[in-house]
């Protein structure tokens, strides 16, 4: 009754009045735009933050050119320059921290994925690898200071005493080092590894695997022979990632890692890497000093944006989702 | 006939072989499983260790009064790390200001505006390579852009430094979050009158929303606990802050600067620092994975 006496719009006039399409179609203009303005912005900003870094570093790229990267002096009291030593710390802290994880990761990935656990206490520990990369890294130095220097110290010192001869534990561990650097760099990149490993074991076709249990194939014999070769590019993919984070990671390092430019084989000696001293020297930096640091940005840019890159392409053949446990 | 008599020697001792073998890759398979059960119980002594540390040096310090007192002077008792508290807040507020709305229009462009199109591609390579930028770059490009051309180092600094780290972050899980809505909730909106924009802010956003909302409170409790973006934009101050053109304290770099000094006050409260930090990103971690997993 109510619907049948209610005025009917007049034939020829769209209900809603004019003026208010004309305006909500101004502001569906208006609102694709700005979409496509953020979202370039945020290429530009891509593009902007490399330009920017390396402008900055012009003026020390004119003054040492290529011989920058192979100079081992690090002075700013004498102004000289030479990024060596710190390519050399970034490239092995990362590189021992790699070696730790990637097994540890792998192991945890496969234990998560194969179903060792009910499905509660699997999410359970999913989580708590997630949370391992939701600590701050301030927090993990503080705790590498603490905890993992007074545990690496004696043994480094026992290995320096008894196997000395080898050039891997050739120095005396005074704290600070490599080892307990690269010890807690390895725990804050294992959740990438563990992560990203995992979701491409899940891409294993179930069949492939009941296939092979059906033929008397044990849990490791389809894990070994079938899910690890299937998921290898995607660990591959994994392990390059990590490694990139690896590299620029900052603060657990500063603290750690001893702050010493000087090159040496020892694993327990202190060193410094692009990341952390880039964080102890740019609140004081002046001069040309501020531009060597520019120049080491944009050193550690090209080496983790490239390494990221390639981490990319590589999960992103693989198909595996690649943000979730 | 001959060849079966052929193969029956033989064919005894290779069956007791392979039950042999059988069983040695059976125990072969059991002690990987205990292995890798091994390995993931090792990966997690640590996160054990650090929390256990935190709550038995940081909270057994804890006072009220630390939430509002400032940073005590070196060898000084007493203090707290009130100025940081905020300085980590504003930080945190100004990066979320920054990011959120920029993140969510690029992932809006990338899922309802150019999907699968080639301009989404670069964008959201772009995004995950922008996710890949060590934290410490986005300071050392704040600095050069803002620090070094203006002189000063200011809360605003460390805010944009961080909002540059929240970004790729935010439009990636803004992104999945999209492409999670039905296509059909839009194509019955679109086939109402709705325009594309009203299809957006009233049907796809709002069913989204949830799982965009983790996503921001992941990027915010990461960017809480950054250090190296701040440490020369934000810097550090003993007192609190006047104007976001000042330098500010924050609770990560309170803890960087108080964790190797020779007073055990003040080591403290870097431990303190750390717990109060560590239970802000817990808990925003806790209930992001919470509203995650219900809107599941």
């Amino acid at each position: 009754m109510q619907t049948a006496t209610a005025p009917l719009p007049t034939p020829g006039t769209p209900w809603v009045g004019n003026k208010r399409a004309q305006r909500s179609k101004l502001f569906d203009s208006f609102f694709s735009k700005s979409t496509f303005l953020a979202s370039w912005g945020t290429v530009a900003l891509l593009l902007w933050i490399a330009l920017e870094v390396g402008y900055a570093a012009l003026p020390a790229m004119r003054q040492f050119g290529f011989g920058f990267i192979i100079g081992t002096q690090w002075d700013p009291t004498s102004d000289q320059y030479g990024a060596l030593p710190l390519i050399y710390g970034t490239l092995v802290s990362a590189g021992l921290a790699l070696l730790i994880a990637t097994p540890l990761g792998v192991a945890i990935a496969i234990f998560l994925t194969e179903d060792y656990l009910p499905l509660k206490l699997r999410s359970f520990c999913k989580f708590l690898v997630e949370l391992l990369a939701a600590i701050p890294s301030v927090i993990y130095g503080l705790w590498g200071i603490y905890v993992v220097i007074p545990i690496t110290t004696p043994l480094g010192n026992w290995l320096n005493a008894h196997f000395g001869w080898i050039p891997l534990f050739s120095t005396h561990s005074s704290g600070p080092g490599f080892l307990p650097a690269a010890f807690v760099l390895a725990i804050m990149i294992l959740p990438t590894i563990a992560a990203l490993s995992s979701s491409s074991l899940k891409t294993t076709p179930m069949n492939l695997k009941e296939g092979a249990a059906a033929l008397g194939a044990t849990r490791w014999d389809v894990i070994l022979q079938i899910s690890l070769p299937i998921a290898a590019s995607g660990i591959i993919g994994a392990a390059v990632l990590a490694l990139g984070r690896a590299m620029g990671e900052t603060m657990a390092l500063a603290m750690l890692i001893g702050n010493n430019t000087q090159i040496s084989p020892s694993i327990f000696a202190p060193a410094n890497t692009i990341a952390s001293l880039l964080a102890n020297s740019f609140g004081e930096a002046t001069g040309l000093e501020v531009a060597a640091l520019m120049y080491l940005s944009f050193i550690l840019m090209a080496l983790t944006l490239g390494i990221n890159a390639v981490a990319e392409v590589i999960l992103d053949r693989t198909g595996a989702s690649t943000r979730h446990l | 006939m001959n060849a079966a008599t052929k193969i029956h020697p033989t064919a005894a001792p290779r069956a007791m072989d392979l039950s042999r073998k059988l069983r040695w890759r059976s125990i072969f398979s059991r002690g990987m499983d205990g292995l890798v059960a091994l390995m993931t119980l090792a990966a997690l002594v640590p996160l054990v260790s650090v929390i256990y540390m935190v709550i038995s040096k940081g909270a057994g310090n804890f006072r009220w009064s630390m939430l509002w007192q400032l940073p005590p002077a070196a060898g000084m008792d007493g203090g707290g790390f009130g100025n940081a508290l905020v300085g980590t807040l504003l930080l945190v507020s100004i990066g979320a200001l920054v990011s959120v709305p920029i993140g969510v229009l690029t992932a809006i462009f990338l899922t309802e505006y150019s999907l699968g199109s080639k301009s989404a591609r670069i964008i959201r390579f772009c995004a995950k390579i922008l996710s890949g930028l060590p934290s410490i770059l986005a300071g050392v490009f704040i600095f050069g852009v803002l620090v070094a051309t203006t002189h000063s180092f200011s809360v605003l600094a460390g805010g944009l430094a961080l909002g540059i780290l929240m970004l790729p972050i935010i439009i990636l899980a803004t992104e999945e979050a999209l492409l999670r809505v039905p296509r059909f909730l839009r194509e019955a909106s679109l086939a109402l009158g709705a325009n594309r924009t009203q299809t957006v802010l009233h049907i796809t956003l709002p069913a989204a929303a949830s799982t965009i909302i983790t996503g921001v409170m992941l990027a915010v409790a990461r960017a809480a606990g950054e250090t190296a973006p701040i440490i020369f934009t934000a810097l550090f101050t003993s007192y609190w802050i006047g104007s976001l053109r000042e330098p500010t304290a924050s609770m990560a770099v309170l803890i960087y600067n108080f964790s190797s000094v020779p007073y055990d006050n003040l080591v403290n409260m870097a431990w303190t620092a750390s717990f109060v930090l560590i239970l802000i990103v817990l808990v925003t971690n806790i209930v992001s994975h919470v509203v995650a997993n219900r809107s599941k």
